[in-house]
């Protein structure tokens, strides 16, 4: 049934490998961004504008507000007086982060039973804040330590000194981010779709716009040949993104992989076989180059947007709900970061799987149709 | 139409009949008929944007008709393309290889498209390549090659799967005398073993190499025939004038009495006249009168180039 499409995956391949720009194209752009976003998202925040409320006042919290200090990731803009101010600075942007010591701190440090620690944080920059919550519990499980070894100094067999960190709920604090590795997770299924859809789109124009297709529509070849000879590339090419973004992820950027890669695969392939036929849907829709550059212009932002990447889907209007429905990206955040983060299998993700194969049955069926042989 | 008597009765290898074609406003082809018999060099002749390229793309079943009829070996092209396809051939105006394979991966994909056995493959390949002159070619690039070269492996890669029919876009404009030649020499041998060529060309000496020949402008056959009758056909006698100034000698005779057209060829004016034994001595006295000098005038036979320009006027040359 598929006798020539051999030809064209030999002619991809041959292609491809002629292209000296190939892996520039291909693998660099998406290596680079990863890392770009990988620093942005974890290590490049110092000097968060901090205000603080001491309300204990005594060495234990000095000493704490002591190593907030001795980092320099936080400046600290306001020794507040009062909770009052503390709010204030945060409404106004004085802060975005506060720091509130209860009184009681030193006792209940001493006694083991907890020191309460109160963090608030402006949520509008979320990863901003998310990565500042980071620093302070690391600085947090710094001082418990110090205060640990220094205690067992002083009497033996006591319980290990703790601080409780309660984070205020801001209104604006974006809850459905609070976990930190949140954002790599997700980056990664972004950035195959654009890629994918990008290079796909692109190749069938290309051959119209060059004028080979119209020497290969003289030929007996079927559309349906035609076509997975021009995607089955693109397909290998995008597992390769995938897996090599998701090791840049795991040993680069130390994200926790928990779940099982088999699933990651699955979920990967999927979400390929969606993107491939959005990818090629775009090209039956353009004749030139350019066109497909707007098409996807249009495209992509929306796709970014109604994904769940950034903004929860549950806070968006029902009508734009029923749209993310249709999005590839959004089950494939779910599934990787699901896969990821919580190591969930395929009983709980067959939905997803199930939707992103449908989009991508109905996609690249509907490509096939609307290909025609004709330069029409 | 009767197409036991016609399309499909063999006798013809390509018929059409009642062509359109419109983009937009602009008709590109209108009511074109015609009839090419088995084994015959069949040429469209026109400027640019008469419709040649359209013509070629629906015979090969790659632009739909908005009415008509094509049959190709007794194939409906409009109602069934991918019939016609193994036994069809085209070549684009625009070279449609690709540039980033070399010659030999070229010829070895459209092979497998047409899903040629490997040895036939190979063999015929060979001999065509030896044709062409580009054996020692095969590793290069197709995007290095010279206009010519390119247009050869595109006749290479379209005579691989050995068509009955061969449609040609321009297949010989920007290629350098010699290629020329190669080329044709491939094309006579093809009719030879009887296959059927339609092409297209802008270049009038080109069209005298034809059997029969279309004359095109705007979308219609304006004259069919053969190259030899369609001169002989002409209105008039043709003479040729000689100067040391052509530009003058053109000037100076237009408008002149027993002048039906002009034709500046390089640095002689073609003039076509009523009769030629009477006008000769007339033209010779209005050139010196005119102050133009002294120039040789001499009755030559006519190219399809005046033919052209005699049917279309000036417009026509292009
Ligand atoms: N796809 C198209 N869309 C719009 N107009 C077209 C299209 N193809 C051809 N035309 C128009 O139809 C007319 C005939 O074009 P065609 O390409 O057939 O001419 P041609 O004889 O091949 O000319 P040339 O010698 O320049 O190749 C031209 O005016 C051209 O602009
Ligand atoms: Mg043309």
């Amino acid at each position: 049934m598929f006798e020539r499409l051999e030809a064209i995956l030999v002619k991809e391949f041959l292609e491809l490998r002629r292209d000296p720009w190939a892996i520039f194209r291909l693998i660099i752009p998406l290596a680079l961004q990863v890392i770009v976003y990988g620093y942005a998202a974890t290590f490049t925040v110092h000097h968060v504008a901090t205000a603080v409320l001491d309300l204990d006042n005594s060495e234990a919290s000095r000493s704490l507000i002591s190593h907030f200090l001795a980092t320099r990731r936080f400046d600290i803009v306001d020794f507040a007086d009062r909770q009052s101010t503390v709010t204030r600075d945060l409404d106004s942007g004085k802060a975005t982060l506060a720091i509130v010591i209860h009184a009681g701190f030193a006792r209940d440090l001493a006694s083991g039973r907890g020191a309460p620690l109160a963090v608030a944080v402006d949520g509008t920059n979320s990863n901003t804040a998310l990565i500042s919550l980071g620093y302070v519990g690391e600085i947090v499980s710094r001082f418990e330590a110090e205060e640990a070894a220094k205690a067992s100094t002083v009497k033996a067999g006591a319980a290990p000194p703790t601080v409780t960190v309660s984070l205020e709920e801001r209104p604006w604090f974006n809850s459905g981010l609070e976990d930190r590795w949140f954002f790599i997770p997700g980056v990664i299924g972004t950035l195959t779709l654009v890629q994918v859809v990008n290079l796909t789109s692109f190749a069938v124009v290309r051959e119209r716009e060059v004028g080979t297709l119209e020497q290969i529509m003289v030929s007996p070849i079927r559309p349906v040949e035609f076509i997975l000879g021009k995607t089955l590339p693109f397909f290998l090419i995008g597992l390769a993104d995938v897996a090599l973004v998701t090791l840049l992820g795991v040993l680069w950027f130390h994200i926790p992989f928990v779940g099982d890669p088999f699933v990651m695969l699955y979920g990967a392939s999927l979400f390929l076989l969606a993107t491939l036929g959005l990818g090629l849907l775009l090209s039956t829709f353009s004749r030139t180059q350019q066109q497909a550059f707007a098409l996807n212009f249009f495209l992509i932002n929306p796709i970014f947007i109604l994904s769940g990447f950034a903004f929860p889907i549950a806070a968006m209007p029902r009508f734009l709900q029923w749209l993310t429905f249709l999005n590839p990206l959004r089950y494939f955040l779910i599934v990787i970061r699901a896969v990821f983060l919580k190591g969930v299998g395929l009983s709980d993700l067959w939905q997803e799987f199930a939707a992103m194969a449908l989009l991508g049955v109905v996609m690249l069926g509907l490509s096939v149709l609307r290909f025609k042989k004709s330069l029409d | 139409m009767n197409r036991e008597m016609t399309g499909e009765s063999g006798e013809f290898a390509v018929r059409a009949e009642g062509l359109c074609r419109r983009f937009g406003a602009l008709q590109a082809v209108r009511d074109l008929s015609f009839a090419v018999a088995r084994g015959e060099i069949f040429g469209f002749v026109g400027p640019d944007g008469a419709g040649k390229t359209t013509i070629m793309r629906m015979l090969a079943g790659v632009l739909l008709p908005d009415k008509g009829e094509i049959f190709l070996e007794g194939i409906d092209v409009v109602a069934e393309p991918e019939r016609a396809k193994p036994i069809l051939s085209y070549m684009p105006q625009r070279f449609g290889l690709y540039e980033d394979l070399t010659v030999a991966e070229n010829i070895f994909f459209y092979g497998e498209l047409f899903e040629l056995p490997w040895r036939v493959r190979r063999a015929r390949a060979r001999q065509l390549l030896q044709a062409a002159g580009l054996l020692s070619f095969e590793r290069r690039l197709a995007g290095q090659l010279s206009g010519g070269m390119k247009q050869k492996l595109g006749l290479v890669c379209a005579l691989l799967h050995t068509p009955k029919v061969l449609l040609l876009d321009e297949p010989t404009t920007g290629v350098d005398p010699l290629s020329r030649r190669d080329f044709w020499a491939i094309l006579y041998n093809l009719r030879e073993s009887g296959v059927t060529i339609l092409f297209s060309t802008a270049y009038m000496d080109e069209a005298e190499r034809c059997s029969r020949l279309a004359l095109m402008h705007e979308g219609e056959i304006r004259l069919c025939d053969s190259p030899a009758r369609l001169k002989a056909a002409m209105p008039g006698a043709l003479l040729e004038v000689v100067s040391a100034d052509p530009r003058a000698a053109h000037k100076a005779l237009t408008g002149a009495p027993g002048v039906l057209g002009l034709l500046l060829m390089g640095d002689r004016v073609h003039v076509r006249v009523d009769n030629a034994l009477r006008r000769k001595g007339e033209l010779e006295a209005r050139l010196l009168g005119e102050g133009v000098g002294p120039a040789a005038i001499q009755p030559i036979e006519p190219g399809i180039e005046d033919v052209f320009v005699a049917l279309l006027g000036q417009e026509g040359a292009a």
